[in-house]
């Protein structure tokens, strides 16, 4: 179809969803096909990608930082095991080591989208170290193979009352580095996930590096204010999931 | 009580029956997460011998999910109908099978038996069967529902129009109803889930579909998929509710992990019963599912997921569903890890509902961090096609842009159609024609651009 007689032109504005993508016979075009397959491709890429801790460790010189790994030993396994993407494998000593009196630890993780990390985890952990001027931070912590729940045994080991995990979230067609932030008051082992605070969808086309920084530290501040993360807390702008799912 | 199976020289022992249905299930990764799998394929088969030979009534006798601790178990045993279940109940479960795919048990039979099986008595049966099984007997199975539309007739395959948006964005949502009304899709239930959970926002959706039906005279039912109790408050303030839907799973701790409980869904059930908006019919509920839900509530009580998504069939059951489907790929590798595990439990629990007596449709669905693609989900469609699935969830592009994952695309279904001679529900085949969308064989060409019905449809997205 010409520009000018497409139905759809209009309509396609209105949203991401892929709308009037014609028609070969009941099928696809061939070139809505391979678009479809290059965002896929795209997608699964994020997802198998492995994160590059000498490059961050690079970038963050000369800030001291941490390399911890959980028990998953390869992806594979970390897909299939979320347990024991939770638990710490490798970087007790060091963590031991570096044990202090901190009222914060970053934890930059994989996750699901290591790109996810590489792209967007420095710009945002430098955006929200700005706006704590004064805050004991513990050292950064760099992890591989992780879950969310990870950042609670890092910062039980490090003496940290708060743990603030930036993590790849899972790869969508539309979008495959989307960052998460997931913030814990006291964290410990078993920590419920009700109990902690998440800003979500952070990346070019969602949450930019300045309101989630101002965000997070908001909402840190507001945690060491009250002791407490979670629903109690009300800052929370992360988009809720489906009831549905 | 302790069952023991001999393969060879090995001899197996399984401690009670929720380990022997465990072992015997085929191989899953939530299974294996829950540390509840069978340690070899050796003892996987093993396990299967032992199930074989043991008489349903073991079923009646002992509570896989303890009676005093679980509702969802009361529920069971408490509703079971023993009338229904004296034509088997002399059988074991390898009976149970082999009389299932035997000519005797046709569509009426099968329909007169639904009421006296208990899930744990399909689940145990469907260890058994290989997929052709599965699909063979549920093919068997006629379940029909209706409420603006009749859905599970044979020849027919319904869909559920998926119109996601991110931010619920009314306009958005709009443009995806329109492009999938093209494709025939939404006969089913146009059924949007909501990125919010505001009541006001669950209104504003539900007043977007209910005027767009009325607009184009659509035999539809439509549906926001929030939280039974948002329903219920859009309720109270007049909105246009059809249907009411709820995610529910197969242990009262799992429910409770959804926010819901058996008294809440009769109230739910209740109140929209009485708007008494169907026409012909007043079937009111949907419920979604899926296998891995009560171990990721961590309310599984060591039971294997396919017996627990059995077991949320007869949570559905007891409300007269219109729409029940499992969202079968959505829940992660961690709990179905490839392609293989989803096609095999897609199967499992369509056949499990048709034969509990559910109106049963599927979303084949992945995510990017399971091992499957598109192909597969081909594979999946056309098989469930086979098996007489009453509907398939379908997204514009297959892509669905708020829950970040791939179900079907209108394409899809459309071309499952064409392929196999299926056709939408009856009322809605005949808006379509009204509305000039079909050809003279009843099929859905592409329309062109300046075409009656584009241009009256797309029209309205201003």
């Amino acid at each position: 179809m010409t520009a000018g007689l497409d139905p759809f032109a209009r309509l396609r504005a209105l949203t991401r969803a892929r709308i009037g993508l014609g028609r070969s016979g009941d099928a696809l075009p061939t070139r809505a096909l391979l678009d479809f397959q290059a965002a896929a491709s795209q997608a699964r890429d994020a997802v198998h990608a492995a994160i590059d801790l000498d490059a961050l460790r690079r970038a963050l010189a000369p800030r001291a930082c941490i390399e911890v790994a959980s028990r998953a030993p390869d992806r594979t396994a970390y897909l299939a095991r979320p347990d024991w993407g939770r638990e710490l494998g490798q970087g007790m000593d060091a963590l031991d080591a570096a044990r202090g009196d901190y009222d914060l630890a970053f934890v930059i993780a994989d996750g699901l989208s290591a790109t996810a990390a590489m792209a967007h985890a420095l710009p945002l952990l430098d955006a929200t170290r700005r706006r704590l001027a004064g805050w004991s931070i513990a050292p950064m912590v760099l992890a591989r193979q992780a879950r969310v729940a990870l950042g609670d045994a890092v910062a039980q080991r490090l003496g940290a009352r708060m743990v603030a995990v930036l993590i790849g979230e899972r790869p969508g067609l539309s979008v495959a580095d989307s960052l998460g932030v997931y913030l814990t008051w006291a964290p410990r082992a078993g920590h419920p996930d009700a109990l902690r605070n998440c800003l979500s969808n952070i990346h070019a086309h969602g949450l930019d590096y300045e309101r989630a920084s101002g965000l997070l530290a908001a909402l840190a501040t507001e945690a060491r204010q009250r002791r407490l993360t979670g629903t109690a807390l009300k800052l929370d702008v992360s988009l809720p999931a489906s009831e549905s799912r | 009580m302790a069952y023991t199976a001999t393969l060879g020289a090995t001899r197996y022992r399984f401690d009670d029956l929720r380990s022997l249905m465990a072992k015997a299930s085929p191989r899953r990764s939530g299974d294996e997460l829950a540390g509840i799998a069978a340690a070899s394929e050796a003892e996987r088969v093993a396990a299967r011998y032992a199930l074989a030979d043991l008489p349903l009534q073991a079923f009646l006798e002992r509570d896989l999910v303890p009676y005093e601790d679980d509702e969802v178990t009361r529920l069971i045993v408490d509703t079971h109908d023993v009338q229904a279940f004296a034509p088997v109940a002399h059988m074991s479960v390898g009976e149970l099978r082999d009389w299932l795919l035997s000519y005797e048990a046709d569509a009426a039979v099968l329909t007169a038996l639904a009421p006296g099986l208990t899930p744990e008595m399909a689940a145990a049966v469907s260890k058994l069967m290989r997929n052709a099984d599965l699909i063979a007997v549920a093919a068997k199975c006629r379940v029909a529902s209706a409420f603006r539309t009749t859905l599970g007739r044979p020849g027919t395959l319904a869909s559920r129009l998926q119109p996601n948006h991110p931010t619920d964005d009314p306009a958005g949502i709009a443009a995806a109803v329109l492009d999938g009304l093209l494709f025939g899709m939404g006969d089913a239930v146009i059924g949007i889930n909501p990125a919010g959970d505001s009541v006001a926002d669950c209104i504003g959706l539900l007043e977007l579909l209910d005027e767009l039906r009325r607009r184009f005279d659509i035999p539809m039912q439509s549906c926001v998929l929030a939280h039974v109790t948002t329903s219920l408050k859009a309720i109270e303030r007049g909105a246009p509710v059809d249907l009411v839907f709820q995610s529910v799973a197969g242990t009262e701790g799992a429910n409770l992990g959804f926010g819901v409980n058996l008294a809440l869904l009769r109230e739910a059930h209740e109140a929209a019963r009485a708007l008494k908006r169907g026409t012909v019919g007043q079937q009111c509920m949907y419920f979604e599912t899926g296998q891995g839900s009560a171990l990721s509530a961590g309310a599984h009580h060591g039971v294997d997921q396919q017996t627990l998504e059995a077991r949320a069939y007869a949570v559905a059951r007891a409300f007269d569903p219109l729409l029940v489907n499992t969202v079968v790929g959505f829940i992660g590798p961690e709990y179905l890890y490839d392609a293989r595990q989803i096609v095999r439990a897609g199967l499992e629990d369509h056949f499990c509902g048709k034969l509990l007596g559910l109106p049963m449709g599927v979303d084949v669905c992945y995510t990017n961090h399971a091992e499957a693609d598109q192909d597969d989900m081909d594979v999946l469609m056309h098989l469930l096609a086979n098996a007489g699935v009453n509907f398939l969830i379908a997204v514009p592009g297959a892509d669905d842009v708020m829950l970040n994952y791939q179900s079907l695309s209108f394409h899809d279904v459309l071309g499952l159609r064409h392929t196999l001679g299926l056709g939408p529900a009856p009322e809605f085949a005949q808006w379509l024609a009204r509305m000039g969308l079909l050809d003279g064989q009843g099929r859905l060409p592409p329309p062109s651009a300046g075409s009656a019905p584009v241009r009256r449809l797309l029209g309205a997205a201003r």
